[in-house]
């Protein structure tokens, strides 16, 4: 791949010495420090003689009377971190007049948009790492609990999950700064899109799902409710936000048999009690999930590589 | 590793873009020798920029044919790119790194590393003059200076063909004059130039031949003179002597010479119509009927003046 690996060293120095960055890594390690000190107020009660996976409880704790968690937290976090790292990527080479130069140089095409997307996966990764270790240090000087290996596993999916969740919402935003020619489009058209799914997109699943199986609150038997349930949960899937909430809830809550917390409550309430699965396990239970983001991470990026490559390159 | 059949280093064949119902460049046939500087003419919106852009690969034409040294720019654009400079008429750079830093980036991207690179960019800073700017912001620096950075942004690559859009508008006189003497200097390497410009006083400065565009056709290309002989005077020699009365015996003798039309004084000079040069025949006709060297010369024409002739014929 002539060029790559010079464009991929441009872009992640830009990182570096961008004031956008230095503000996410803040943000960041700030969220794991707010972790850390939730999980010290409230893993004593959240623990007790059966918790297998004490380590991992630093990650799942939340307040009891806030409520800040972190896989909530990573869940918003991501994608902000996603679309700061991909919304100006081509477009703001080109309204900037280096993209005609950029490309008048031996290099291809496609080097440009997979050297930035590259230098993003590595920020991303570089970010979601270091914080996870900052987590994980803090907190076991404070528990004085080792993880064990099958935890130290999870973490480590649970970072690959984060990245690939991060992964989508950068080709995405990367898709937009390729369609649209000014930045603040792209930025806005990807918040937009993020917004609407988070805010709204769990609501509007609802809605149709409610409507589709005319479920009565007052009447509705267990099966009614599954059936609602599974309709809701197919409907909510739409947006990425869903795929990675249920994928990192079961890789973090090993005791997670089913990716429904409505599941697990009929569950709990007909008297299974939830024993923690082996990680192969609980892989298998998120495995379409982490397929789905793959594929919506090809899609979007696969159309933005098509895209540039067929586009005409002129100095505007 | 060269293909080339013939010595044309830019080459295209009935080239057409279209862009919907409009034909931005409609058949277009060019052929540029090596160590030539052309310069293409025309109004805004002719489609010097879209031939350009074909020429790069950064535009697929909708029919013929583009070569560029041999190579197809949309099928083989890295063979093409490592000797082709370009400057787009827009350039940018990228504003929070030194100039330095910048060339280096491109250097690299041509494939130069080290001391050879560093000392390439050392070289060129001080031929555009940017030397004491080296290490400096490109952000803060003037539209002027960005062109002429941009012209050692092209010249990194040692390219043997440079294509310039528009590189001196909106550029002060002085400013303009740096760049052209710049570009002068590189057609002396016997770098192939093809310049695009309106600016036809500059393009004349510089240019060996010029191609005059309009509305996606080239209406005539060759050097200035020849064109303005075909188009001002009917493909005629106009040869000019400083002489304010011709005796009627010397003017018959220039008669004799095969190929004058008319011997006329006009002002205090004598202008020689032909329909050749004869400037040499005329010269021995001069010394054997009066003894004396003239100096004379063959009439030159405004760019300008050419130009827009064409404008008001076509």
């Amino acid at each position: 791949m002539t060029g790559l690996k010079e464009i991929l060293w441009k872009e992640l120095s830009d990182c570096f010495n961008s004031k956008r960055f230095v503000v996410l890594f803040l943000l960041i390690y700030i969220a794991g420090i707010a972790t850390v000190y939730i999980a010290s107020q409230n893993i004593r009660t959240s623990v007790d003689e059966s918790t297998k996976y004490i380590f991992l409880n630093l990650f799942t704790t939340s307040g009891s009377s806030n409520p800040f968690s972190f896989p909530l937290f990573m869940s918003i976090f991501i994608p902000i971190i996603g679309i700061a790292l991909g919304f100006d990527a081509v477009n703001s080479e080109r309204t900037s007049g280096n993209l005609s130069r950029l490309l008048a140089q031996p290099v291809y095409r496609d080097a440009v948009i997979n050297g930035k997307f590259l230098a993003g996966v590595i920020m991303m990764a570089l970010m979601i790492f270091s914080m996870v270790i900052l987590v994980s240090g803090l907190g076991l000087r404070m528990i004085g609990v080792p993880p064990q290996a099958e935890e130290i596993l999870r973490l480590f999916t649970f970072i690959v999950i984060s990245i690939l969740y991060g992964a989508f919402w950068m080709s995405l935003a990367i898709l937009f700064s390729v369609l649209f020619r000014k930045t603040s489009t792209s930025a806005l058209t990807s918040i937009a899109i993020w917004m609407f799914l988070f805010l709204f997109g769990s609501l509007i699943a609802a809605l149709i799902a409610g409507a589709v199986t005319h479920i009565n609150t007052q009447t509705a038997s267990v099966n009614d409710i599954m059936q609602f349930d599974s309709l809701f949960r197919m409907l909510s899937r739409v947006s990425p936000g869903t795929l990675y909430s249920e994928s990192i809830q079961a890789i973090l809550l090993p005791s997670m048999g089913t990716s429904s917390p409505t599941m697990m409550v009929i569950g709990i309430y007909s008297g299974l009690t939830p024993t923690p699965l082996p990680l192969i396990q609980s892989l298998l239970i998120v495995w379409p999930q982490i397929v789905a983001l793959v594929a919506l991470t090809a899609v979007c990026f696969a159309i933005a590589y098509i895209k540039f490559m067929r586009e005409e390159i002129r100095a505007s | 590793m060269e293909i080339m059949s013939n010595n044309f280093v830019i080459e295209t064949h009935n080239l057409t873009k279209a862009y919907g119902k409009f034909v931005a460049v409609d058949s277009l046939n060019l052929q540029l020798p090596e160590g030539e500087v052309f310069g293409l003419l025309g109004p805004n919106g002719a489609g010097k920029t879209t031939t350009i852009l074909m020429l790069m690969g950064f535009s697929e034409p909708t029919s013929g044919t583009v070569s560029v040294i041999g190579y197809n720019p949309a099928r083989e654009p890295i063979k093409v790119k490592k000797v082709v400079g370009y400057m787009p008429e827009k350039i940018g750079f990228y504003d929070d790194l030194t100039a330095r830093e910048n060339l280096q980036y491109t250097g690299r991207l041509n494939g130069l590393t080290g001391s050879l690179l560093s000392d390439r960019i050392d070289g060129l800073l001080e031929v555009v003059g940017l030397k004491d700017k080296a290490d400096q912001v490109v952000g803060k620096f003037s539209h002027g200076m960005k062109q002429r950075l941009g012209i050692a942004d092209v010249m990194i690559k040692d390219p043997r063909v440079a294509i310039f859009d528009e590189p001196t508008s909106g550029i002060d006189p002085e400013g303009t004059d740096q760049i052209l003497n710049l570009i002068k200097a590189m057609a002396k390497q016997k770098v192939t130039v093809l310049i695009s410009s309106h600016q036809l006083h500059q393009i004349q400065k510089v240019c060996t031949q010029v191609g005059i565009f309009s509305k996606g056709r080239m209406l005539a290309s060759g050097p200035v003179d020849k064109l303005g002989r075909e188009m001002l005077r009917e493909g005629q020699f106009n040869i000019i002597m400083p002489i304010a009365q011709l005796a009627e015996k010397v003017s018959e003798e220039i008669m004799k010479i095969p190929g004058v039309i008319s011997v006329e004084c006009i002002g205090d000079s004598t202008v020689v119509k032909a329909e050749d040069n004869l400037e040499k025949e005329l010269e021995q006709v001069m010394l054997r009927c009066t003894g004396l060297k003239i100096q004379m010369k063959v009439e030159e024409f405004e760019l300008e003046e050419v130009y827009m002739k064409y404008f008001r014929e076509s």
